[in-house]
């Protein structure tokens, strides 16, 4: 009995000590959106040598900025549904504008050239840009792709409503059963708050 | 009855310990290719190797063959991994690979770079769900990698060298 006493002692210790682990955690070098943040216009080159600006898009109520590229496993997985995105969102004010961020010293399939190959071959139905010397994604605080920002437009320039994934399963689309960005444009197209607003995901780094 | 209660929860918490110390976790599925084994693992099963209290000091790299920056940095987790030993310090590597991938290109990665260290497949499609699990500071990008010893846990969301990874090692031996 005694023993059995101890031993259920040290099973406690050991038990608490495992469970209770604290995490010291490196504080986040935080730059970048957070929602409600009024997002950056910018202009930059589309696959067909167009420049494309936010401001362009005189009758959008909102965007579905997504950083995307062509060399990223996680990106190719999604392309079907960004094309789906903009088919369904886009007649109703909130077009798909894609952004490559990736360096192509970095990553050479993700060149302005590979883009314009990329996108004739998937059949993208939206604009496809370049971030050229990588100045928009900074301000974004896009890490990885693929990473999406829906955006509002409102009289005071538009506004951050949604960070994050597409939906919640990036192997197998019709496997997912939260999709974000959907239920966040349907939600802004309704005049309601998007119900969830920041979601994480794995992505690849973006490279500078 | 209390005696009983108390008995269960020995019983329970010995299976826990010996089998982490063993990291005999369950696995959801085993890749066999080549020579090459690698189990794989939805977070829920993985998430115990997180935990591991056996006085060791483990190293665990989030990564991906198709992710440049992480091969990259690969090389010097192989060698914090041979350079200690193995009562001191684990190295973990867990890949997240499409589990489509597996047989055409990590496994053939392992078997060309001759990893030494342990490799294992993280295949949980629900990421939202267990990214903040992992860390509360983690985006999702990856490279990212865990120290950890006992209760004391550093995580890190980017590259290293070697001189750099073997600090942060030092500092939580």
């Amino acid at each position: 009995m005694k023993t059995l006493k101890i031993l259920v002692g040290v099973a406690l210790v050991i038990a608490i000590s495992a469970f209770a682990i604290d995490k010291v955690s490196t504080p986040k070098i935080d730059g970048g959106y957070a929602i409600g943040d009024t997002a950056t216009d910018f202009k930059l080159k589309n696959i067909d040598d167009s420049f494309i600006s936010l401001e362009d898009y005189k009758d959008a109520k909102g965007f579905i900025v997504i950083f995307t590229c062509n060399h990223c496993p996680y990106s190719v997985a999604y392309e079907d549904r960004i094309i789906e995105l903009d088919k369904k969102f886009k007649t109703k004010g909130y077009p798909v504008i894609a952004i490559n961020p990736n360096n192509p010293k970095a990553y050479p399939d993700d060149s302005f050239a590979n883009m314009k190959v990329r996108a004739k071959d998937k059949g993208f139905t939206f604009p496809y840009l370049f971030d050229d010397g990588q100045k928009i994604y900074p301000q974004y605080g896009a890490t990885k792709t693929p990473h999406v920002y829906v955006l509002e437009k409102t009289n005071n320039g538009n506004v951050v409503r949604y960070i994050g994934a597409i939906d919640n399963n990036y192997k197998d689309a019709s496997a997912a059963d939260e999709k974000y960005v959907e239920d966040a444009v349907n939600a802004l197209l309704n005049g309601q708050k998007v119900p969830v607003e920041t979601t994480r995901a794995i992505g690849c780094s973006i490279k500078a | 009855m209390p005696r009983s209660i108390l008995y269960i929860v020995l019983v329970v918490l010995f299976t826990c310990c010996k089998g982490e110390q063993k990291i005999a976790l369950d696995a959801t599925d085993v890749f066999k290719s080549k020579g090459v084994e690698i189990p794989m693992y939805d977070f829920e099963s993985l998430e115990p190797l997180l935990k591991i209290n056996d006085g060791k000091t483990r190293v665990i790299n989030f990564w991906a063959t198709w992710c440049k920056p992480c091969v990259a940095e690969l090389p010097y987790f192989e060698l914090i991994d041979s350079r200690y030993p193995d009562d001191q310090v684990e190295v973990i590597l867990v890949s997240l690979d499409l589990p489509k991938h597996v047989e055409t290109k990590l496994i053939p990665f392992v078997k060309k770079r001759k990893i030494k260290s342990k490799v294992i497949l993280l295949d949980d499609p629900d990421a939202n769900n267990w990214i903040p699990k992992v860390s509360k500071d983690w985006s999702g990008s990856i490279p990212a990698t865990i120290i950890y010893k006992g209760n004391t846990s550093k995580f890190y969301e980017r590259s290293f060298t070697y001189n750099d990874l073997e600090n942060e090692l030092k500092k939580m031996l």
